[in-house]
């Protein structure tokens, strides 16, 4: 079936409106959580642009098929960012096309800065988007502080379209930092490194990042502490996280731009497991949780972000580990587990309490009633 | 404001209600004499007043359950109370309510530093919350100016801010898990001390839902440690769109400031009246404030004064010390107060793009002409939330109506702009019949269409947030 891609909002409403058989409903196709869904595919990749821009009140709206390299371009030359740094999914998923923003939104899709300035979901401050129905719908709008009326912008974060298509988003955006330090340490083990990133963490020294990986690139074990701002605080503050992780190791601190953004790259796209066989899940958990998960799980591999709160889990053929046993792992202490990459046949989505999950299904009820939008993701049957 | 008239059913059947709450209650958690009821016909909105049929107290997420299946076997509306701070009539009850008080519900159920969250029960004061681990060097963020007496189920109700969002955000971003009790006794829990709850972000759908979705018994929340100091800088300008123009450089500047407070002239005036923080007589008053090391917030602050200083203010004042500190915000904290000294006024809580704050006090200047009525400007500048404080006399017939359409033009304006009708406060009754001017009609009935979700019956603060009109059909369906 060829792919329909909307040019406006009216015309896509008008496509869901008299759609009879269900659509998958696409930005630029680069995420595929979930493995594919049924029907025929509705892209948003032709409801593109930037609409509105004002640094000095730090927001942006944009079209929901914008590419997220057009946005970070046009944030650029203003020295603002997204500050959730979204991670790119492509390399991860050995996916090709273009990462858009309704994409971002639609995954919620955060970084390592989440543990500092919070997910996607909270920078986003207002959507539109076309129900299942075929009604366009707004919610909030294109300022900081808004409670009028129910939070509709961040339950259609994350929610995969299967609530609706959204066809413009309005987000938070920040000023870029002048300086960044990256506080260095090899050697740690992964309760060692996850005590330090927490002591980092509770300081009063704004971390930005915390990570840990099991082998950096020369073989051994790195944990990575970032902290941003202008030169002389930077400076001040890697020399106070120094003196407080003083028992754990001589931390080294990197300035170099380029180098500290590779590195962040490099755990933001969760580049270890590029190019190794292997399913991948990602795992939110309570960070002093996070290595007992890990260790339960032989035959893994691990790579810590958000001070070990979430959990990049590489899960080999051979290491005989089932989604079953990877959320049996943190069962009782509170998390969950979705699966990224991996065509086992796994539940993708972490299943909710029965409770939760008539809420949900209720509303997916009434937001999408004729079941036509992404059927079979996000706990639903296909 | 108009409310739904009581259901008779439900008036006649107070008896029969009471003798199954004293089944699942201790006899002092329920409230029935008209003499003690009367504690809870109004929150801070006080203009409008209504005692509730009864007023329960309980102590445990069990017996809110208990209470909600009992109303709701009985189709009894439930008001949600947390502190009875809502300046919006959030926690107005109807003479056929049963009011939900969650203030017996105030403990701290476990800190945890390393993990950096607080749970607690839903009742515990906004402030108490702080207080809990601000020994340990820990705070939580989210400080709306009624916080010494707010409970943080009306904060999550009302997805309450503060002064210091524009860098830690307002409650729904530092909410990580709560316990809700369904209109139908159903525990729920969503979240909890690990970020990113599972499933659709139903948690923050329930933050800012006014209490119409559920009853918060237990929140989840990030903490944070405290910065090592806090300065202030006072500037003065004597041109509103200057100052404005201000803000705006300062922020993209890429100086983070945890505060920008503004004030115009006519506030202060009445602050230096009442409080002589001696603040300059000018159109506008900025207070910046910045955190960290000494060293740090001495660079930020050179930062922002060189700014200030391109733009040609009357005064400029930097905070050395403490003292200092406490003086620049001794008249912005007073605000309320000296206005309140003027006259009776009504708070409103409307939010724009900071780029329209020129032509918006502009307007409001007008309009205050037009009307009669003074009007005093302090506000959240960094983030566009306006309070314009309207003075009115409420002993003078008339005049609180008039003070009604003057601030709904002002919220109709601010819509007009871009902004929204209530950044902080909540719709409650308030803004209730103004959501039209906000949303139209596909936008409410989704929103509508939530409640119906997780409360079919409406009978949760069900005359509250949506225009009756508009929910009319949905809340006599289902009586």
């Amino acid at each position: 079936m060829k792919d329909v891609t909307p040019s406006t909002e009216a015309e896509l409403a008008q496509i869901v409106a008299d759609a009879d058989t269900p659509l998958r409903v696409q930005g630029g196709g680069t995420r595929p959580i979930g493995g594919a869904t049924n029907g025929r595919v509705l892209s948003t990749s032709d409801l593109a642009g930037v609409e509105l821009y004002e640094p000095g009140a730090l927001t942006l709206v944009a079209r929901a098929g914008t590419p997220v390299a057009h946005i970070e371009k046009v944030l650029d030359a203003e020295g603002q960012r997204l500050a959730f740094e979204p991670m790119d999914h492509r390399g991860l998923l050995g996916t090709g096309g273009e990462p858009t923003i309704g994409g971002v939104v639609a995954a919620n899709v955060s970084g390592p800065r989440r543990i500092q300035v919070g997910a996607c979901r909270d920078h986003l401050l207002g959507v539109r988007f076309v129900d299942g129905q075929g009604r366009i719908i707004k919610n909030g709008g294109r300022v900081m502080k808004n409670v009028t009326g129910y939070d509709l912008v961040k339950l259609m974060a994350g929610s995969y379209g299967t609530l609706g298509v959204l066809t413009e988003v309005s987000l938070k955006v920040l000023p870029k930092s002048h300086f960044t330090g990256v506080l260095l340490l090899e050697g740690l083990s992964d309760a060692r490194a996850i005590e330090a990133l927490s002591a980092a963490l509770g300081s009063p020294f704004e971390v930005t990042g915390a990570a840990h990986l099991q082998q950096g690139l020369d073989g051994a074990p790195v944990t990575m502490i970032r902290i941003e701002g202008f030169e002389n605080s930077v400076a001040y503050r890697a020399k106070e996280l120094q003196k407080l992780l003083a028992g754990f190791g001589d931390f080294t601190v990197e300035t170099d731009a380029e180098r500290t953004a590779a590195g962040w790259d490099y755990i933001r796209n969760v580049a270890p497991f590029h190019d190794v066989a292997g399913d991948v899940w990602r795992i939110s958990v309570k960070p002093s949780d996070a290595r007992d998960v890990v260790a339960a799980l032989k035959g893994t591999r691990a790579l810590y972000d958000w001070g070990g709160g979430l959990i990049w889990l590489l899960v080999p053929e051979d290491a005989g580990v089932d989604g079953a046993q990877i959320r049996a792992a943190f069962a009782g202490k509170g998390g969950h587990a979705t699966l990224i990459r991996g065509a086992s046949g796994e539940a993708t989505f972490q299943p909710v309490a029965p409770a939760v999950a008539a809420l949900q299904a209720g509303l997916r009820q009434k937001f999408d009633p004729r079941h036509i939008l992404n059927t079979g993701l996000m706990g639903q049957a296909a | 404001m108009e409310m739904p008239q009581p259901n008779p059913r439900v008036m006649t059947q107070k008896a029969e209600l009471v003798s199954r709450l004293q089944k699942v209650l201790p006899v002092d958690a329920i409230i029935t004499e008209e003499s003690e009821t009367r504690v809870y016909e109004c929150d801070a909105l006080t203009a409008y007043k209504c005692p509730p049929l009864l007023a329960v107290l309980p102590s445990s997420t069990q017996e809110v359950s208990d209470v909600l299946k009992i109303c709701h076997d009985m189709g009894v509306p439930v008001v949600p109370r947390g502190s009875g701070t809502s300046l919006a009539g959030g926690a107005l009850p109807t003479a056929d309510s049963v009011i939900l008080g969650v203030a017996r519900l105030n403990d701290v159920l476990e800190t945890d530093y390393d993990n950096r969250f607080i749970r607690v029960q839903s009742g515990r004061t906004n402030l108490s919350v702080t207080g809990a681990v601000e020994t340990d060097g820990f705070f939580y963020a989210p400080d709306p100016s009624s916080q010494l007496a707010c409970a943080i189920a009306g904060n999550i109700a009302m997805n309450s801010g503060g002064a210091h969002c524009l860098k830690y955000g307002v409650t729904t971003n530092n909410l990580m898990g709560v316990t809700m009790v369904l209109m139908d006794g159903t525990v729920t829990e969503i979240g909890g001390a690990y970020l990113d709850a599972e499933g659709y972000d139903l948690l923050g759908l329930i933050c800012g839902s006014e209490g119409q979705l559920g009853v918060v018994t237990e929140a989840t929340l990030r903490i944070l440690r405290k910065p090592e100091g806090a300065r202030p800088v006072l500037i003065g300008f004597d041109d509103i769109v200057v100052a404005g123009t201000c803000v705006s450089d300062i922020i993209k500047a890429g100086v983070l400031p945890v505060a920008i407070e503004f004030m115009d002239r006519p506030c202060i005036r009445a602050t230096e009246a009442f409080a002589g923080a001696g603040y300059p007589d000018c159109e506008a008053l900025l207070i910046v404030e910045v955190e960290g090391s000494d060293a740090e917030i001495d660079e930020q602050l050179e930062t922002i004064v060189k700014i200030a200083k391109s733009h040609d203010p009357v005064e400029l004042r930097e905070s050395k010390s403490a003292d200092e500190s406490a003086k620049i915000w001794l008249g912005r904290k007073s605000a309320f107060g000296a206005m309140g000294q003027i006259n009776d006024y009504m708070c409103l809580d409307g939010t724009i793009p900071v780029s329209q704050l020129p032509y918006v006090l502009k307007r409001i200047g007008e309009m205050s002409k037009e009307y009669g009525l003074d009007v005093g400007n302090v506000f959240h500048a960094g983030d566009g939330n306006m309070h314009p404080l309207i003075l009115f006399d409420a002993n003078k017939p008339g005049d609180l109506e008039l003070c009604e359409a003057f601030g709904a033009d002002i919220l109709r304006l601010c819509v007009e702009v871009g902004g929204c009708l209530t950044g902080e406060h909540g719709v409650g009754i308030e803004k209730r019949d103004l959501m039209n001017d906000q949303y139209a009609p596909d936008d409410l009935d989704i929103q509508m269409a939530v409640k119906d979700v997780f409360d079919p019956k409406w009978l949760l603060n069900p005359a509250k947030v949506f225009p009756l009109d508009a929910s009319d059909a949905r809340r006599i369906a289902a009586e």
